[in-house]
């Protein structure tokens, strides 16, 4: 850190200020800071719950803004990402502690027949970034390996994703597998790729096409807010 | 003693590279979620076809079967242990096929990225991505392939690896990026800084370009954003034959072979020196693409109006190279 007048020291702001910055340190992709910050406001007695929506999400909803509007790219997200990982991993265990809602888990890989999975694993970063738990199955998964996966973890999302025009069409067969089931409305099923678009989204009848990891995370936190909507009406 | 590319390049004002590898081998029956690359050991004669379908369709620069040769790429399929094998093998069907066409054709030795993400967010480093590339590029050279050809990178750290792994295997070579994300890679790189970064390399590229991305239209945006630079270096097209359309249950590339002739005609209008296809682009769309550029006189450069009026909309407003993007107001910096 530089050693200068104008070096912001974390503990003298009050909680307005800390949580503008803490955004600022977000978006800057500055760990250390954040897990400082985390504290700080653990020790001021704010709860894990309320660090964690009203300044990590918060901020990192501005960081998914930027890069769905074109002025963020990949490697500052996923900086950014990091920072959010950091100040998260204090804050789990106080989460689980006091019952706090949870943001969501996600069950997610690339489908049977496809190895590309670097847009998969951003979207994994990015939502872990957000808060979500994520249970990553790799690369080429059959439906089995989705939906047992799903059931055991009791996930609240299923995510699939696919590179190849060769390999989308396998979507809908774990989707029509869903159906035949009976499970298919137990699971939020969110799919993307580089070859998909949303009118495949909705033929093959998955919740929603997300364009990249950004959109995921928005996608998924609405739905997650839905769910939760339904469970309290 | 220059190399093959440089020659063929010196009596020709353009070239055409080849087309599809997935999308052709798949219709040969790969299956999806094998890797390509074990049909060079596997299936040589289906990998020789390969080749011929471009050279015969009138490629003068055909790209081997290697694309995720990488030891990354294939320790998926356990096979990081025949990096330099399977390498070897896909330039020496190419050199045998290359050989035969009875007028110069230029084997290029495929080096697709290894998919892992640079530190600190990533496990991948400078120093592994080099010696990945190079082991990958070693097996290409003994294997009889010309040039080598890097292709769809997204982060500058990994071209700039690539180049370093051509300059340890003595070998010129071209490298193209994929600009798939509002005009930039995915990385955020725009056409004019991948420019910049290619002219400050100790090793660089006797061509550069982009490849796959989003359609045509973007990829000839592209293009023009190289050629607004004013660099001397020959530039490559390799643009996918269209969007990928969902038809009663099935897959197809929208770009007909008549659109695929008039995006190579404007790509070379648009400045690019070596111009081809990438993914959903079939013999049928090469042949058009060859007779277009051998019957078409140059033209002035289009317009973005024109080239979306021809080849269809772009994918985003802007490619990044404009004044737009207004950065977030900070709050202020704590450090530099």
């Amino acid at each position: 850190m530089a050693e200068d007048d104008n070096e912001i020291i974390l503990s003298e702001l009050d909680d307005d200020e800390l949580t503008m910055q803490m955004m600022d340190d977000l978006y800057d992709g500055l760990k250390e800071e954040i897990e400082e910050a985390t504290h700080i406001l653990l020790d001021r007695g704010w709860t894990p719950y309320d660090i964690l929506t009203k300044a990590l999400v918060a901020g990192m909803t501005i960081v998914g803004h930027d890069f769905r509007d074109g002025i963020l790219f990949v490697p500052e997200v996923l900086l950014a990402a990091n920072a959010m990982k950091g100040g998260m991993a204090i804050l789990k265990p106080l989460l689980i502690e006091t019952g706090a809602p949870r943001m969501g888990k996600m069950v997610i890989g690339t489908v049977k027949g496809d190895i590309h999975d670097i847009g998969k694993n951003l979207v994994a970063m990015m939502m872990e970034g957000a808060g979500f738990e994520i249970i990553d199955l790799g690369i080429n998964n059959p439906v089995e390996k989705y939906l047992e996966t799903a059931a055991a973890e009791g996930a609240d999302i299923i995510g699939m994703s696919a590179l190849l025009t060769t390999t989308m069409p396998y979507m809908k067969v774990v989707i029509d597998t869903m159906k035949e089931q009976g499970i298919r409305d137990d699971y939020i099923v969110l799919v993307g790729g580089a070859p998909l678009n949303e009118e495949f989204g909705r033929a093959i009848g998955a919740d929603a096409y997300c364009r990249d990891a950004a959109v995921a995370v928005e996608t998924a936190k609405e739905f997650i807010a839905r769910k939760h909507n339904q469970m309290s009406a | 003693m220059t190399d093959a590319l440089s020659r063929l390049l010196e009596t020709r004002d353009w070239l055409m590279a080849d087309g599809a590898t997935g999308t052709n081998l798949f219709n040969m029956g790969l299956s999806s979620g094998d890797a390509p690359e074990m049909w060079n050991a596997d299936e040589p004669a289906k990998i020789k076809k390969l080749y011929s379908l471009a050279v015969d369709a009138g490629s003068d620069i055909f790209l081997t079967n290697s694309f995720g040769g990488n030891a990354s790429r294939l320790k998926l399929h356990d096979a990081q242990s025949r990096v330099r094998e399977l390498n070897r093998l896909a330039a020496e069907i190419g050199r045998d096929v290359a050989d035969a066409a009875g007028r110069p054709v230029i084997v290029a030795g495929s080096i697709g990225p290894t998919g892992d993400i640079f530190a600190p967010m990533g496990t991948l480093t400078h120093e592994l991505a080099v010696e990945m590339f190079h082991e990958q590029a070693e097996g290409l050279k003994e294997g009889g392939a010309d040039v080598l050809w890097v292709e769809t990178i997204s982060a500058p750290e990994e071209y700039k690896a690539a180049a370093e792994a051509c300059h340890l295997a003595g070998m010129p070579w071209c490298g193209t990026m994929s600009f798939d994300t509002a005009g930039r890679t995915m990385m955020g790189l725009t056409s004019s800084a991948m420019v910049g970064m290619v002219d400050k390399l100790a090793h660089p590229p006797m061509a550069f370009g982009a490849n796959c991305g989003v359609g045509a239209a973007d990829l000839l945006r592209t293009i023009l954003g190289f050629a607004a630079t004013g660099t001397e270096r020959a530039i490559i097209a390799k643009g996918n034959a269209g969007i990928p359309k969902y038809v009663d249950g099935h897959i197809h590339y929208d770009g007909t072979p008549e659109l695929m002739g008039e995006y190579a005609v404007m790509a070379r209008d648009c400045g690019a020196t070596i111009i081809g296809g990438c993914c959903g682009t079939m013999p049928d769309h090469l042949r058009a693409m060859r007779a277009a550029l051998e019957n078409t006189p140059r033209g002035e450069r289009p317009t973005l109006e024109a080239i979306s009026a021809r080849l269809g909309g772009f994918s985003s407003e802007d490619d990044g190279l404009g004044e737009g993007g207004a950065k977030r107001e900070r709050r202020g910096r704590r450090r530099s």
